[in-house]
């Protein structure tokens, strides 16, 4: 190489180690801005806004969807297993929405510390399995024997 | 270190040929495999025990988003070949490159969309996954328009290559933003360090599809190189060869 294209191929390389510094540091200090969701934890430790509009992200927990008959709205639990949120809804739910389900819902705390939501997502895990998978392990779940996948016929 | 090699490769008319020679090499496995992925994904696997059939979006938008990271990289490897060696291949490379690369991310986001409707309940939302991925199609744009500016293609180039090079510090972005931020959109399933958390049957279609899409953009981009190569080389005495032969 010669000491021109030496000295290029330094720049560059500064450039590309510049901009990846530069942009670490903006984010870090950004940081909070980033986040999409609250856990319920942060917002039992008063981290989450509470003059405005913020989204609250975790499980919903089992057995605490509850409505009334005929009616849209919905009243569920938001857990990350260690704190817990109770969230009021009244719209269309996404497809994936059902117990044990990952979500994020859109909205604000009142003054009871429950919040009221106007929109509700749902998220997808990174897993993909096909329904028999599935039945097969929720059964090796319960089985005696404990969490080992267990043939069955 | 030799690097005759490389200057070799760079020069056109000796790419050119190589260049010709490969095509089909890469261009009919493309066809095969994106036949096999698309009957594979589609027909042979299973649905998936929560979205049923809609997950099988995942043989078209998981590939796409692979290519259009893999070709952002590979078009600021060449944009930096092309700066620091003021190799003229490697700028053509560069440029040819984004065009695809612009399309498979437009691709990923719109397939995300589709697929985010129903299962989101959204078809949009500024999560860090889909915003850094809608700032790597404008790094496309932006590179193509800034690329085009310049009435002198040499000194666009240059200029363009820069761009190509801060734009880099996106692709890492764009790969952790699920782990680093709470986002809407999931983490990754093949690409984390564990086994891959999906099943088998599900997991081969898709990596066939993403050999074909790789297979499809190298064959595209050679093919659209050779036309770049004749026309800016059009006044050489390799390129009237060439066309003395056919006459």
């Amino acid at each position: 190489m010669t000491p021109a294209r030496k000295q290029r191929l330094a720049v560059v390389l500064l450039v590309v180690f510049g901009v990846g510094l530069a942009t670490l540091l903006a984010l870090r200090a950004f940081e909070g801005n980033i986040l999409f969701f609250f856990s319920p934890s942060q917002v039992a430790a008063g981290e989450a806004p509470l003059d405005r509009r913020f989204r609250i992200g975790g499980l919903v927990e089992e057995g605490s969807i509850h409505r009334n008959a005929g009616e849209l709205a919905v009243r569920f639990t938001v857990t990350d297993t260690a704190r817990s949120v109770t969230v009021l809804y009244d719209g269309l739910l996404p497809n994936l929405f059902r117990e044990g389900q990952g979500v994020v819902a859109h909205g604000r705390l009142n003054d009871d510390g429950v919040f009221v939501a106007d929109e509700v997502l749902a998220r997808h895990d990174e897993n993909y399995m096909p329904p028999e998978v599935h039945e097969a392990l929720k059964r090796g779940a319960e089985s005696p024997v404990g969490k080992h996948y267990e043939e069955q016929p | 270190m030799n690097w005759t090699w490389f200057h070799k490769l760079g020069s056109p008319p000796h790419f050119y040929r190589i260049a010709g020679a490969m095509i089909p090499w890469f261009g009919w496995p493309a066809a095969v495999l994106l036949f096999a992925g698309l009957y594979g994904g589609l027909w042979l696997a299973p649905p998936d025990y929560q979205m049923g059939d809609g997950f099988r979006i995942i043989y078209v938008h998981v590939p796409a988003a692979w290519l259009s990271m893999a070709a952002y990289v590979a078009l600021a490897v060449s944009a930096a070949v092309g700066l620091i060696w003021r190799m003229k291949l490697a700028e053509l490379a560069a440029r040819n490159i984004a065009p695809l690369g612009a399309a498979f991310t437009l691709l990923t986001l719109v397939t995300g969309s589709l697929w985010g409707r129903p299962m989101w309940g959204t078809w949009w939302e500024w999560d860090a996954r889909m915003t850094s991925e809608l700032v790597l199609l404008f790094l496309y744009l932006g590179y193509i328009a800034l690329h085009d500016a310049f009435p002198e293609r040499r000194t666009g180039a240059r200029a363009s290559a820069i761009l190509a090079l801060v734009g880099l510090v996106n692709i890492p972005i764009i790969h952790f933003s699920v782990e680093w931020w709470h986002s809407l959109h999931q983490g990754a399933t093949i690409t984390k360090l564990s086994a891959p958390s999906i099943a088998t049957e599900m997991l081969v279609p898709l990596l066939v599809m993403a050999l074909g899409f790789t297979a499809y953009f190298t064959a595209v981009v050679l093919v659209r190189l050779r036309v770049a190569l004749l026309e800016s080389e059009r006044d050489t005495a390799w390129v009237r060869a060439l066309g003395a032969d056919d006459v």
